[in-house]
């Protein structure tokens, strides 16, 4: 057990012991330490860098360059690919001008570049993600179903969207749109994520089956055929306008014929 | 009448200030062009009978539209959806009836003498004779009945008469319980709202994780034990027990000392009764934070104690203390600390939420 005593006491035993020891340490590490990249990720990470670099020239100029906010726009961190996906595929964004709403426009992104941001701004913070077609399918619902989709609209959604879901005016220039022909894909997305003035209604208080329920309600009242004109279905406002201008003015015409003298021959 | 005898009616002085301007009395009478023209007369006439004469082929098509036209049928005309059978029935019986009404005016402005005449009034009053045996009937009634001699006889009348009422009045008991300080607080002032109840989604009744509500979020609620009551009891407290409970930020908005633990980590719960006139409210916008009436435009600020910050109510929303139970779901702490809903005669808003309160 003598062996090598001597030498340790040699001037280079420490210096080469040393050397000795951060070998053996590199080498350990590198045979215990995980793989650096999976293979299979690599396609999801060229889809939020493409995502990232259409984000920087697109939605930077308002949301910042890394999606943190400005005065101009909101931070983006946390709001989820679900946001991304509503506000682009329905080209609320990016907004054509500033205003008390970002009103929905033709879309002008492919759906794979909206997806691409979508990955990239989800990766910024979690928020809730595009859904399966499944966590909305009102295919299936039964009438009691959709009786109780009508009671949950009733209750959550009326007090903006209108009963007949015709949307209604907010103050300063904001309003919730008409519901009449939007993608139940859309009416998930703005429920969860709460666009603009809405506020959220997330899954602890009204799950998946109960937004299947809300929008095969929707997808009802959209197929019931409305008779006449419908005036915008805006409730006494448009009515009342209607009855008074056609219905009193007309009657006033009439009174005045009845009253007035004739042409006379002389 | 001739245009002399209207003009000579004011001729009294009387008459002057009662009519400052003379009686123009009757116009002129000017002939028609049916009046002079035979042609024009006949041509009028035959319009007449022309307008009279649609109105049976109308009704005619009203009777074999109602059997002939699909109940259900539809159609797209100017971008509008008609239902076909209500709308021909509407057309052809609302055409027949307006037409029977334009051919009679047609006819009386054209063709039925326009000579205008007027017809003086009879005198209102009856003549002084009648008036004097009128009062000697009554006279003789209030004799031959001996009143003037027996007073008590109409003094007790009215007496029984008065008591009728009474009886009458009494019965108004009925209408609804005394509106006694003892009673307004068993009745519109309390909730079942308490200690420990469950907050729940209204609706679909499920109760509320604390950890699951999120920041813009807002849920319509109700106590879990509202379903306990039935019928006229349940209607009654549905009336006065919603609330909207939404979740903000609680470093953006204002919470006074006085209401530090009332709130679960910036989750709040107001009342969703207007304080105005009792509209349910939850038109929320979450950016701003204000909650708006759509009755009135009343609007309260969630962010600062609901307080009104434009619009016709008078008092703050009431705010209802939250906690959370073992289990981490949102209940009540107690009931609403103010009564809920709009102001009535008795109430004492002393202890109201007011802007800028501790």
């Amino acid at each position: 057990m003598r062996l090598g005593s001597s030498r340790r006491r040699h001037r280079a035993a420490r210096p080469l012991s040393l050397v000795l020891a951060l070998f053996l340490m590199g080498a350990l590490y590198a045979a215990l330490s995980p793989a650096t990249q999976v293979a299979a990720d690599t396609g999801m990470s060229a889809q939020v860098a493409e995502g990232k670099a259409l984000f920087q020239v697109t939605c930077s100029s308002c949301h910042g360059l890394n999606g943190e906010g400005t005065t101009q726009g909101p931070s983006l961190v946390g709001v989820g690919a679900a946001a991304v996906e509503f506000q682009m595929a329905t080209n609320r964004m990016p907004m054509a001008k500033p205003g008390a709403q970002a009103p929905r426009k033709v879309v002008q992104y492919t759906a794979e570049e909206i997806n691409n941001i979508a990955r990239y701004v989800h990766t910024l913070g979690p928020g809730p993600d595009i859904p399966n077609s499944s966590a909305y399918d009102y295919s299936a619902l039964t009438d009691e179903d959709i009786a109780k989709g009508g009671e949950l609209f009733r209750t959550n959604c009326s007090a903006c969207h209108q009963a007949a879901a015709n949307g209604g005016a907010l103050p300063n220039g904001k309003y919730a749109p008409a519901l009449h022909g939007v993608e139940p894909l859309h009416i998930y997305e703005a429920m969860r994520t709460g666009p603009q003035q809405m506020p959220v209604f997330s899954a602890g208080a009204i799950p998946d089956e109960d937004v299947a329920a809300i929008i095969g309600y929707l997808k009802g009242i959209e197929e019931q055929p409305s008779s006449g004109f419908s005036l915008g279905g805006l409730g006494p406002v448009t009515e009342g306008f209607a009855g008074w201008v056609i219905g009193i003015g007309g009657l006033c015409l009439i009174a005045t014929w009845i009253a007035s003298t004739g042409a006379r021959a002389k | 009448m001739t245009p002399e005898h209207s003009t000579s009616l004011a001729t009294t002085e009387d008459d002057a200030l009662l009519h400052p301007i003379p009686n123009p009395g009757i116009e002129h009478h000017a002939e028609r062009y049916t009046d002079v023209d035979a042609k024009a007369a006949d041509r009028a006439y035959k319009q007449v009978v022309g307008i009279f004469g649609l109105v049976p082929l109308l009704a005619i098509a009203f009777v074999v539209i109602y059997f002939a036209v699909p109940r259900h049928a539809t159609a797209n005309l100017l971008g509008v959806n008609w239902h076909v059978h209500t709308t021909l029935l509407g057309l052809t019986g609302g055409l027949a009836v307006l037409l029977i009404g334009v051919g009679a005016i047609h006819w009386s402005r054209q063709l039925m003498n326009d000579t205008e005449i007027a017809e003086d009034r009879h005198a209102a009053a009856s003549t002084d004779e009648e008036r004097a045996g009128f009062v000697d009937v009554v006279n003789q009634g209030i004799r031959d009945a001996g009143v003037s001699r027996r007073k008590m006889i109409v003094a007790s009348l009215g007496g029984a008469l008065g008591i009728v009422a009474v009886p009458a009045i009494v019965t108004l008991a009925d209408i609804g319980p005394y509106p006694t300080a003892a009673n307004r607080r068993e009745t519109i002032e309390k909730t079942v709202w308490a200690d420990g109840v469950r907050v729940v989604n209204d609706a679909n009744r499920l109760p509320l994780k604390a950890s699951d509500i999120e920041i813009g979020q807002l849920v319509n609620a109700e106590p879990e034990n509202l379903w306990d009551l039935h019928g006229k009891d349940y209607m009654n407290m549905k009336s006065k027990t919603p609330l909207v409970v939404v979740r903000m930020d609680p470093n953006t908005i204002k919470i006074p000392e006085s209401r530090k633990d009332w709130h679960v980590g910036g989750i709040l719960a107001y009342s969703k009764i207007c304080t105005h006139v009792g509209c349910p409210i939850s038109l929320w916008e979450q950016q701003t934070h204000h909650l708006l009436c759509p009755c009135h435009q009343s609007t309260f600020d969630l962010g600062n104690s609901g307080v009104v910050v434009f619009g016709p109510a008078a008092r703050a929303l009431p705010q209802l203390p939250l906690k959370v139970d073992a289990e981490g779901y949102l209940v009540a702490q107690s009931d609403f600390t103010v009564p809920v809903g709009p102001s009535y005669f008795e109430r004492d808003s002393r202890n109201d939420y007011k802007d800028g309160d501790e």
